[in-house]
């Protein structure tokens, strides 16, 4: 490490001492990049899935269709704003705001660079840090479940709501796996400040290996293998991308937790998915990618990670990690509920535990034994990874035997690739279902119902009998007051 | 007496924050419906977490904000479960003069608690952050040594604590079934795959003169599509035009191209 990388290398005093118009600049800078990033990442992602599914993509506005997701902004933006009849109108409206702003805000702490002058003004490249400063993202994206959740829930529709309790459940489910996964980069760097992470991963310890001197690799995606893949997975479910992206469910539940917005407000909703995605990719590169710093090859040249060249080596990395979101996307088809569910509670929470343990008393043994941290990593770490790994796949195959014996037999021919007799039933029961009186009973698996017609007894002071609900109102209740609809039975 | 010097921009922050943190309390109190009431509950919350951060306890702040965020997710499930969606309290007082004495009761608790904490810590001395935790460690390093030194014990217990009132949620709220008597989501959809259909059922129609669930869709030869009746609505005929039928009336499809015709007369181009 030379002492001149080391100067541009920020820490925890450089930030906060800023020229309030320092401070004006970066935030309209943070503010513009993600804006246009997220610009960038409909069209990109439009054209690789294209290209992924063998068609052309937008080609028509701009260069090469370079410009429509700029013509579609403005299309959102003069399309008619719909306030459902239903809907709750104070929260309809806060919703897309509330997940809008906890996305933009995550991203301020997000280091895009060292040290660099501004107009004369030496100051890192990067609107803010904390010594908590990866929380920060996390309490963000906590919040940014309010707007999803809100928004489904305000809408007065059913498929909405659907939408809205699947991703509450869902992000609070692989939030824990997140932060799990997090929680080993911590161990390693030593602080939870993201410039003090980068900072960790500035240089590879020396590994003699059988007599071989070289420097081993210093990001965290190498050292804590385990932790990278979790945290890949896990931030997937927890952006509502595909194969995860059970919310918006288009086949299951119309457009999910947006389906009756419209207009600028669903305009908001599609900025923070994106920039969201933003985000957790930026988030990625700097807890496990090495942040700004340059990658290998390029970080010989000494100046490489110093003056404005580190922007361009971050952004890199995080439109890498944007291309293997949509990869995912173009590639593998959406998950079961019940798969998701038991995916996220029952491997990779479980996973997570055990790593951290792993990683901790490697930790210890390192220090205990007077063992350099990339000794440790390569001798202990990897096996361990390795293990974990191995023992993962071999889960798997288990679980999937049966589709794979079924596969195989497809393949040589059968006509019925699954047992001949199939151990499934009948198919689900008729299609219009007969109209029935209550709700489903307790041996179904419904809940113990009170009597719907409960009605609170009017005030004795009150002189004459006051309705409690007011006859005429279209739906003002959650139950169905007087008519019942009739289904005709055509079984 | 007390001489803490209290900074520009902390007071800025709490005489901003304060009544919105107080607007919230009340606004829960307040409100009529479960849901707006958990909101109000978010924004107090999310108050007191930058009270904290101000008060330079960023781990703390942080983690009210997290974790708060997380549990009042929950009550709001429980509000949806329990409540249903669209259900505000009732204004019929079922105890006379309940919400007077609730005000008045309530007030003086207040009083009480506040009267009691002001005058435990009138003669507090101030030491202030950096003596208590020492020096140059920063707060999230004195929390945890606290926390993993001498808290370690009352740690443990609350977590197991917490754990065990988990485990018991789930024993209590779970339903034992037969085997089989309810088919799993594998098995629905193994089911599904067996059948003529896998895939999802066809919408509505979408018509010039309606777009209702109740207008079937059309199959290609104008008859109505079963499939895309909707469950429980009598399927309603939507006036159409006179279709074209048949290859006289509708040309060669090559003719139609570029036009806006579906049925242009053969070398009208």
């Amino acid at each position: 490490m030379t002492p001149f990388v080391a100067a541009d290398q920020p820490t925890l005093e450089d930030f906060g001492h800023d020229v309030w118009w320092i401070v004006l600049i970066k935030i309209v800078g943070v503010f513009a990049v993600l804006v246009l990033m997220t610009l960038f990442a409909i069209v990109f992602e439009r054209k690789v899935v294209a290209r992924m599914q063998q068609r052309i993509g937008p080609n028509r506005v701009g260069p090469r269709g370079s410009l429509q997701s700029l013509a579609d902004g403005l299309k959102l933006a003069f399309k008619e704003d719909i306030m459902p009849a239903l809907a709750d109108k104070p929260v309809y409206f806060l919703a897309p705001c509330l997940a809008a702003v906890p996305a933009f805000l995550a991203f301020s702490v997000i280091p895009l660079g060292p040290i660099v002058s501004i107009f004369g003004q030496r100051t890192p490249l990067q609107l803010t840090d904390a010594p908590i400063g990866v929380l920060v993202v996390l309490a963000c994206s906590a919040m940014g479940v309010y707007g999803i959740v809100l928004g489904g829930w305000a809408s007065g529709s059913t498929y909405p709501l659907l939408g809205s309790l699947r991703s509450a459940a869902q992000m609070v489910s692989y939030e824990i796996a997140m932060g799990l996964s997090i929680v080993a980069v911590f161990l390693y760097a030593g602080s939870m400040s993201t410039s003090e992470i980068v900072a960790a991963q500035a240089d590879g310890n020396r590994v003699s290996f059988f007599g071989l001197e070289f420097t081993g690799p210093s990001w965290f995606a190498i050292l804590l293998p385990v932790s990278f893949v979790i945290y890949v997975i896990a931030v997937v479910g927890e952006t509502n991308r595909a194969p995860f992206d059970l919310p918006e469910a288009e086949s299951e539940l119309v457009g999910g937790f947006h389906t009756e917005y419209s207009s600028l407000k669903f305009a908001l909703f599609f900025l923070a998915e994106y920039i969201n995605m933003v985000t957790v990719s930026a988030l990625a590169a700097t807890l496990f990618l090495g942040g700004w710093r340059a990658p290998w090859p390029i970080s010989i040249w000494d100046g490489a990670n110093s003056g404005w060249w580190p922007l361009l080596w971050f952004f890199l990395k995080v439109v890498a990690a944007l291309f293997v979101f949509i990869w995912l996307r173009g590639t593998l088809p959406r998950l079961r509920y019940d798969q998701f569910m038991r995916f996220g509670w029952k491997v990779l929470v479980p996973t997570a535990l055990v790593w951290i343990l792993a990683v901790a008393t490697m930790r210890t043994v390192a220090r205990e034994a007077d063992l350099s941290t990339g000794e440790v990593a390569l001798f202990v770490g990897v096996p361990v990874a390795l293990l974990v790994l191995a023992g993962l796949l071999v889960a798997s195959r288990a679980t999937n035997r049966a589709t794979r014996v079924a596969a195989t037999r497809a393949a040589a021919g059968s006509i019925h690739p699954t047992e001949a007799e199939p151990e499934v039933l009948p198919p689900v029961g008729p299609r219009r279902r007969p109209a029935r009186a209550g709700g489903p009973s307790r041996a179904e698996g419904g809940f113990p119902v009170p009597p719907m017609d409960l009605r609170v007894p009017p005030s004795p002071r009150l002189g004459r009998r006051e309705p409690v609900a007011p006859d005429g109102a279209v739906v003002s209740t959650g139950r169905r007051s007087g008519a019942v609809v009739e289904e005709d039975v055509d079984v | 007496m007390n001489d803490v010097a209290i900074g520009t921009g902390e007071a800025v922050v709490f005489w901003i924050l304060g009544p919105i943190a107080l607007a919230g309390a009340l606004g829960m109190v307040l409100s009529r419906n479960a849901v707006h009431s958990a909101l109000w509950l978010v924004n107090t919350m999310l108050a007191l977490g930058v009270f904290y951060v101000v008060q330079e306890a960023p781990f703390l702040g942080a983690v009210q904000i997290i974790v708060y965020t997380g549990a009042i997710m929950i009550l709001f499930l429980f509000v949806l479960m329990l409540v249903g969606r669209d259900s505000s309290d009732s204004v019929v007082e079922t105890l006379r003069g309940q919400r007077v004495a609730a005000i008045v009761l309530g007030i003086g608790f207040a009083g009480l608690v506040g009267a009691g904490i002001a005058r435990a810590t009138q003669d507090l001395p101030v030491t202030g952050l950096a003596a208590v935790q020492g020096g140059d460690t920063s707060n999230i390093q004195a929390i945890a040594r606290l926390l993993f030194t001498r808290y370690l014990l009352a740690f443990e217990v609350t977590s197991a604590l917490l754990i065990t009132a988990a485990v018991g949620a789930m024993v209590l709220a779970h339903i034992e079934r037969d085997p089989g008597t309810r088919r799993t989501q594998r098995e629905l959809s193994r089911a599904r795959f067996l059948t003529d259909r896998p895939q999802t059922l066809p919408g509505p129609g979408v018509y010039a003169r309606g777009n209702s669930v109740a207008a079937p869709a059309l199959l290609p030869d104008g008859r109505l599509a079963e499939d895309s009746f909707a469950t429980g609505i009598e399927p309603q005929e939507v006036e159409q035009m006179p279709r074209p039928t048949g290859r006289a009336q509708l040309g060669t499809p090559d003719d139609a191209l570029g036009t806006l015709d579906p049925a242009p007369e053969r070398g009208q181009r």
